[in-house]
């Protein structure tokens, strides 16, 4: 124990942030490991091609993930996303002859509904995160449908709009461009920003911080309308890239994907901790272990058993760390 | 049982303490928080296991090595929250692990007439069909001692059976005891109310700071000796102890008090209290546990919703139906459970420090680091907060640096109002100086300070006045000169004199 005077820093005695338990280094270095193996073992995965190819698969899912984290770290969880994605999605297409700046704002105004009632569900109700957003899930997908004609495909005819989800940015994919804006927004606010602060209180403990007069059930409602917001620009991106919507597959199952890159990442599920760049190498983990398992020819399933393994390992691994 | 230790960590919990039930007795188990009334219940019913000393049932010696193992004795606990399933049914319950079996199924008929029997029996009129959540919480109580009962129990322990009863409910369940009792069961009662252990108990064994104080029959014993040998004051001889206040807080000079609070109710556990802080007084607050202390602060600071009574801050009116109402009106409070309400322990201490002041530490929506550096270096080096740096997460630091955190995180928003509540419980000596000697000087600066303790010697040498609650009432109000442990202790035991007089209209 030293003095008040130590309230200085003093570098040398300190472990620096990225090795401290419950941040991203764990899974930093498996992303490292996994993407020296391929460049070793997977022909053709050390490419410029397979590079961006690995960045864009994986766009969609950081951006839905990146919202997540911001839930997570309240202690709740979203599951419905993907359902949001397609709601967006759908509302895009329909609306398109609006010109395309009306529609994606429509359509992201419709998302960001979604998670605002999300949010007030449950904290001015008081019902379980997992019911609340359960039952987005399951209506979000049939109001999806309803909105693109009972579930038709709405093909997208707007080269306007293409761009969004094909374009380039010099050698960029635009949809690369947007998750990495979103992804340093989001770490920006939750370090420099109030709302990063209340938000860890809210999740860490939550009677805390309303005696320390945190605004928590604001602080729940913005971290749900954000997840919405960021679901819906991933549903954007999606249908774009697939030149039109299809309500009854845009984002079925990234809830999944999302709260996996999340764990990995090292956020953890009791809330009160958060890492914008460990959900962003979680993401990244996932893409390549399923892009470079696709390359090597190896059945899809036995990818999908390998992702479980290495979420059960992630979680293990904040487990042991926490004493 | 005879010389029991326990040590946690190190830590010893429990010091030589000896206790012995009868037959048909009901023995009270008295003591303020941290006397060790729980490890004692726990090593009895086999949840914990003793370090040293001796138990026996009946004559022989037991070791209980788990609580089925106390319950095959027929020692059996019966908890504060009490522990059933709510979905299933009375039967259900009582029988839970040993349900009566036929052909390797459940025999249902049995089990229901089983229930039925025993209920009767025990005087008790409940449908064993029922879903025990239904029930009201003393029935389900009596369920839980039902089970107790069919369990085979020769020792019951009641931990703070009567907490969410209401009066008629407990006359049901004094009812009960007295049945049990009849039959030879032995029960042993944990209770703060002081008028329950009269109407109920035999005997009273008191623990103070785990060691064994004393066991008195409650007929020879008076209500203040009691509180006496809770506090661990001698009636004869309360010497002024050795805290850190150094002098009285001055008196208060302006006319208008600060805060003032009027017949303040919240359910059973406030029934009208009303105070008054003026600028620059540290007004104490006593009071047995359960006598209103806890809630009177979080009325106050909004932090729980009130059925009645008004708050004025500066003489005018103020609603606070929140904590954010009671920050906006310049209002801190500390609360007493550190870990569960104080702080956010995966933060770092700047963050935890800098938490209620955060909207005046921003510029356009960004954290100033800079400015927020500066509160947080200040309030480190003038509180003495010991951590390595201001980085370090707060669950790392001691109890008494975690409560300097705390205090520097009200008083970096500048409050006029600071309501701390037990402000030096579970600190090391050195820190809990500290604290008191900055409690003494914030007061000296205008501070009005509303001062909860269960430490009379801080209440006597800290306050400038004292105001003492009873059953959710104020009972009684000494002022400066007044101010000793023995009067807080008479106050405590039967102030309703003083407090008619003292109350305002």
């Amino acid at each position: 124990m030293t003095g008040p005077s130590s309230a200085v820093s003093l570098g040398a005695s300190r472990i620096p942030g990225w090795l401290a338990p419950g941040s991203a280094s764990g899974a930093l270095i498996a992303l490292i490991v996994l993407v020296l193996l391929n460049s070793f073992f997977t022909p053709n995965f050390a490419t410029t091609s397979n590079f961006w190819n690995v960045l864009l698969q994986a766009s969609q899912v950081v951006l839905v993930a990146v919202g997540m984290t911001l839930v997570i770290a309240t202690g709740g969880i979203d599951l419905s996303v993907g359902s949001v994605m397609a709601i967006a999605g759908s509302v895009a297409a329909v609306q398109l002859g609006l010109g395309i700046v009306p529609a994606t704002a429509i359509a992201l105004a419709a998302a960001t509904l979604v998670g605002f009632v999300n949010g007030t569900l449950i904290t001015r109700d008081r019902i379980q995160p997992i019911v609340v957003t359960l039952a987005t899930l399951i209506a979000g997908r049939g109001l999806a449908q309803v909105i693109s004609n009972d579930g038709q495909l709405v093909p997208i005819n707007e080269p306007g709009f293409e761009i969004l989800g094909r374009g380039h940015i010099g050698p960029v994919p635009t949809p690369v461009v947007i998750a990495l804006l979103v992804a340093a927004a989001a770490a920006f606010a939750l370090r420099a920003m109030p709302f990063g602060r209340y938000l860890l209180s809210a999740g860490g403990n939550p009677a805390a911080a309303r005696l320390a007069g945190v605004p928590v059930r604001r602080t729940l409602i913005t971290a749900y309308t954000l997840s919405g917001l960021l679901a819906g620009v991933a549903g954007l991106i999606e249908v774009s890239r697939l030149g039109a919507s299809d309500a009854a597959k845009v984002g079925v199952n990234i809830e999944l994907d999302a709260i996996a890159a999340v764990v990995v990442g090292g956020t953890a599920l009791t809330g009160g901790r958060a890492t914008i760049f460990g959900t962003v190498v979680g993401a990244l983990i996932m893409q390549v272990i399923a892009t470079s398992f696709n390359m090597l020819l190896v059945p899809y399933a036995w990818s999908l058993a390998l992702k479980a393994g290495i979420i059960l390992f992630a979680v293990y691994l904040q487990r042991a760390k926490r004493v | 049982m005879e010389g029991i230790v326990k040590r946690f960590a190190g830590v010893t919990a429990l010091d030589q303490v000896d206790f012995s039930l009868d037959t048909g007795e009901v023995h009270a188990l008295v003591g303020e928080n941290g006397a060790g009334k729980s490890t004692l219940v726990k090593i009895i019913t086999g949840a914990y296991f003793r370090d040293e000393g001796a138990m026996s049932v009946e004559g022989r010696p037991v070791n209980f090595a788990t609580p089925a193992a106390a319950q095959a004795e027929g020692v059996i606990a019966v908890h504060q929250e009490i522990h059933l399933l709510s979905y299933r049914t009375v039967a259900e319950n009582v029988f839970l692990g040993r349900e009566p079996r036929r052909w390797g199924l459940v025999d249902w008929t049995a089990m229901f007439d089983g229930a039925a029997a025993l209920l009767n029996d025990l005087g008790l009129d409940m449908d064993p069909r029922a879903t025990v959540g239904t029930l009201r919480t003393a029935q389900q109580q009596m369920v839980a001692i039902a089970r107790g009962v069919s369990l085979g129990a020769k020792v019951l322990v009641l931990d703070e059976p009567t907490s969410s009863l209401a009066e008629r409910e407990v006359t049901l369940l004094y009812g009960l005891i007295r049945k049990l009792k009849s039959r030879g069961t032995g029960i042993i009662y944990i209770s703060h109310r002081f008028d329950e252990l009269y109407a109920i108990c035999d005997r009273v064994t008191v623990l103070r700071d785990g060691k064994y104080v004393a066991t008195r029959r409650l007929a020879d014993v008076e209500r203040i000796d009691l509180i006496c040998l809770m506090l661990g004051k001698s009636r004869e001889a309360l010497a002024l102890g050795a805290t850190a206040f150094t002098a009285h807080a001055g008196e208060a000079s302006a006319t208008v008090p600060l805060v003032r609070a009027h017949a303040l109710q919240s359910g059973t556990r406030l029934r009208g209290v009303s105070l008054e802080i003026r600028e620059g007084e540290v007004v104490g607050l006593a009071g047995l546990l359960g006598s209103g202390r806890t809630e009177t602060a979080r009325a106050l600071f909004g932090a729980d919703p009130i059925d009645g009574g008004t708050i004025e801050v500066r003489g005018k009116h103020v609603e606070i139906r929140s904590p954010n109402d009671a920050i906006a009106a310049r209002i801190a409070f500390v609360p007493e459970d550190r870990k569960a309400e104080g702080i956010i322990p995966d933060l770092s201490v700047r963050e935890n420090l800098t938490l209620a002041a955060l909207p005046t530490l921003t510029k356009l929506g960004i954290v100033d680091r800079k400015q927020q550096q500066a509160v947080v270096e200040r309030f480190m080096m003038r509180f003495a907060i010991k951590a390595s740096n201001a980085d370090q997460k707060i669950r790392e630091l001691s109890g008494g640096n975690q409560q300097k955190v705390l205090l520097a995180r009200w008083l970096c928003t500048n409050p006029d109002f600071l309501i701390v509540d037990e402000p030096t419980r579970g600190i090391d000596i050195g820190a809990r100086g500290e604290i008191q000697a900055l409690i003494n000087e914030l007061a000296r600066q205008g501070l009005g300070v509303l001062m909860i303790s269960s430490d009379l010697e801080e209440l006597v040498e800290g306050s400038s006045r004292v105001r003492v609650l009873r059953d959710g009432r104020d009972v009684a109000e000494l002022s400066r000169e007044n101010i000793s442990q023995d009067a807080i202790i008479r106050a405590m035991a039967s102030g309703s004199a003083v407090a008619e007089g003292a109350q305002p209209e």
